[in-house]
């Protein structure tokens, strides 16, 4: 097991580290120590005052994407966990219901963000549809190629893994305690939050784990909703790749990898998983 | 990498089949290294051809097999990533069909092997756009960027200096190129379209659109600054660092003020804004304008008096092939200049190396719409049979003479390449 993690995630993080310090040309690495790939991506950021530079407004919007993807995959997953936990009695159809929200990832993720566009396009169903109801008399731009249509794109993607470890959290509650707390004259509301989301934390922030550090690598999704206008801290490593600066690409991996394990960090400080699973 | 990847990895199917792509790659390679496994492929002659689906056909494939009993292995990739691949996995693949403008790049990793041109039946035929810069009847043609010409030879046989004169050291075999320049949906534009400039004019707001690959894209904004008078550049593939600047500021405005509807990045991407009239005029690929069209949607490959962006590619081969496998690399490659490949070409739009060999396998129809810019007699069909235009059609452009000819500049790397890609960056975050 040990064997395993350092082979393929210590070692491969040591080698990304090493190469992010090294120089580079055109066609090569140089294996000589160099914080181009660094000082290279922070460029503008004191001359540029009060402007942002570049990397500090693509990281603004990336955080600022990974927030509201966030917030709105917690909601709705916390909700339909809530569903399934506690108003769906029956196993089987716990199971059934479960099985149904993997339906999206039967087709590939690219072709489940390219459906959106007959949807809401200038064109789409939705413009049409709007337009047919007398409600609005141009197409609606911001529908599609914005951040609306990113966030979407992005929630209806992680839903899911928020809905997981949520529900798996809030069927190992004991439903005596729920019990007591009505027996002991709480409201629902007060069960809720007293009783529910506490028992439920640990499930919380594994699904905030996975939808936040999902959000702040995706160069995909952002890409293809934002029409390709929408910078992110993924799409910044693919440009140096496919430019050939692997050292740079490798700066900008460590510090998007520093940013998410603080962001990580801070969450388990919230809830100590080890200690509530 | 980083966390965030690690996680990404785990769940898309997409990531895993590259990862079982790149260790069949590498485990054919290290059988290339030993060397031994031409025993036993003695009786199957097999190259693995690395190149983007451009030419990617699978009857090409078919038909080679057919004449030279070769087998091809298609490797597809992006052109980013075939060049990637040639820098780090070299035993990777045989032969590599890829762009002269990536030769900056390939040819200082020491990684690909020059072809002799003295082995190419008909290297004396090639069209002199390759050779000497100018059309079959002697018109000089643009030269700004990486043209082939200046990257055609090298000095010696592992030389990594491009030469100035003929030598029999070829970095590439030249098969197909053509001249780009913007896609219009004359239905939703209603009016003639004759300058560059018109990707920004206002009237187009939030519906225009460029490629998002830096060094193509900035090219095509290039193309943009230059026809509106604002600067006139001395070479637009080789941009000074306060020409890049200049650029990108016109670009930037552009796109604060809403201009683009989105960039695109990939063949379907550019087809879909296009198709469903997100956008109505952007840079576009002449087989993505053929698309929309078989969709049945009015789409033009506009002529503009600037001219076009050009691009060209051919054959090299791997350093690591020798032996038979590098006698099969020179048979597939002068048959491919034999004359079917390149009519199966020019039918897609594309224009062959070879025109006289293409020539012969074509109908005198198909020669006179796709190459003279005479009206069809007959249906122009594609490859498979389609029908592309009807009867009485003429192609956008005209003939082979007057779009090769109005070429302004071709695909390049800059020597700013490092902070032109930072910039565009910039631009894209702005």
């Amino acid at each position: 097991m040990m064997l395993v993690f350092s082979l393929f995630f210590l070692l491969p993080l040591l080698l990304v580290t090493i190469v992010s310090a090294w120089d580079y040309n055109e066609y090569e690495m140089i294996p000589a120590f160099s914080m181009r790939g660094y000082s290279d991506t922070f460029e503008g950021c004191i001359a540029d005052l009060p402007n942002l530079c570049t990397i500090l407004k693509t990281y603004l919007k990336t955080l600022k994407l990974c927030l509201l993807t966030w917030v709105l995959t917690l909601l709705i997953g916390f909700t339909v966990a809530y569903f399934l936990a506690f108003h769906v009695r029956s196993k089987t159809w716990q199971i059934v219901l479960t099985l149904l929200c993997t339906i999206p990832f039967w087709t590939s993720n690219v072709i489940r963000m390219i459906a959106w566009i007959p949807l809401l396009g200038r064109n789409g169903l939705v413009n049409r549809g709007l337009e047919g109801a007398g409600l609005i008399h141009q197409p609606l731009e911001w529908l599609l190629f914005s951040e609306f249509s990113v966030v979407l794109a992005l929630v209806h993607l992680f839903t899911f893994f928020m809905v997981v470890p949520i529900f798996n959290s809030m069927i190992r509650i004991d439903r005596r305690l729920i019990e007591a707390a009505y027996d002991a004259g709480a409201t629902g509301w007060q069960t809720l939050v007293n009783i529910i989301i506490p028992l439920a934390k640990p499930g919380i922030v594994i699904g905030s784990i996975f939808v936040i550090t999902i959000v702040m690598g995706d160069f995909v999704t952002i890409g293809v909703m934002g029409g390709q206008q929408i910078a992110s801290a993924g799409k910044i490593i693919e440009a140096r790749l496919n430019a050939l600066q692997f050292p740079a690409a490798a700066a900008n991996a460590v510090i998007l990898l520093g940013i998410t394990i603080l962001i990580i960090s801070a969450l388990t400080r919230i809830v100590d998983i080890r200690k509530e699973l | 990498m980083s966390k965030s990847s690690k996680f990404d990895r785990r769940i898309s199917r997409r990531s895993v089949l590259k990862g079982a792509a790149g260790a069949v790659g590498l485990a054919a390679g290290s059988g290339a290294i030993t060397g031994f496994p031409y025993v036993r492929s003695a009786d199957a002659k097999v190259l693995r051809y690395l190149g983007t689906a451009v030419n990617e056909g699978d009857e090409i494939s078919k038909k080679c097999l057919a004449d030279t009993g070769i087998k091809i292995e298609y490797i597809t990739a992006t052109t980013d990533d075939v060049t990637k691949r040639v820098i780090t996995q070299p035993n990777s693949f045989d032969v590599l069909d890829t762009e002269y403008f990536s030769l900056k790049k390939l040819v200082p990793s020491g990684n690909i092997f020059a072809l002799d041109a003295k082995k190419i039946k008909e290297f004396d035929n090639i069209t002199p756009v390759f050779t000497k810069g100018q059309l079959p009847t002697g018109k000089k043609i643009g030269d700004q960027g990486t043209a082939p010409w200046k990257v055609l030879y090298l000095e010696g046989a592992n030389s990594k200096t491009f030469s100035k004169t003929p030598t029999e050291f070829v970095t590439l075999i030249p098969t197909v190129y053509n001249a780009d320049t913007l896609g219009i949906r004359p239905d939703l534009i209603k009016r003639p379209i004759s300058s560059w400039t018109e990707l920004l004019n206002p009237e187009f707001k939030g519906k225009a659109s460029i490629l998002n690959i830096p060094s193509i894209g900035i090219m095509d904004a290039a193309m943009v600054v230059e026809a509106s008078g604002q600067h006139t550049y001395a070479d637009k593939g080789n941009m000074t660092k306060a020409e890049i600047d200049l650029t990108m500021k016109i670009m930037t405005e552009a796109k604060k003020a809403g201009q683009f509807r989105a960039f695109w990045k990939d063949f379907n991407e550019s087809v879909n804004l296009m198709a469903s009239g997100e956008t109505v005029i952007q840079s576009m690929w002449s087989p993505a304008v053929t698309k929309v069209r078989s969709m049945g949607i009015a789409c033009t490959f506009q002529p503009l008096k600037e001219g076009y962006r050009s691009w060209a590619s051919g054959f090299c081969v791997s350093k690591a092939v020798s032996g038979p496998k590098l006698d099969w690399a020179y048979e597939f490659v002068n048959w491919y200049l034999s004359g079917w490949a390149g009519a199966y070409l020019n039918r897609q739009g594309y224009y062959s190396a070879v025109l006289s060999t293409a020539k012969a396998n074509m109908t005198a129809d198909e020669w006179g719409y796709w190459m003279e810019g005479k009206a069809a007699v007959g249906d122009i069909k594609a490859p498979d049979g389609t029908i592309l235009e009807k009867a009485g059609a003429t192609r956008d452009g005209g003939s082979y003479d007057e779009r090769m000819g109005a070429v302004a500049c071709w695909n390049a790397v800059m020597d700013e390449n490092d902070y032109m890609v930072r910039k565009w960056n910039e631009f894209i975050a702005a």
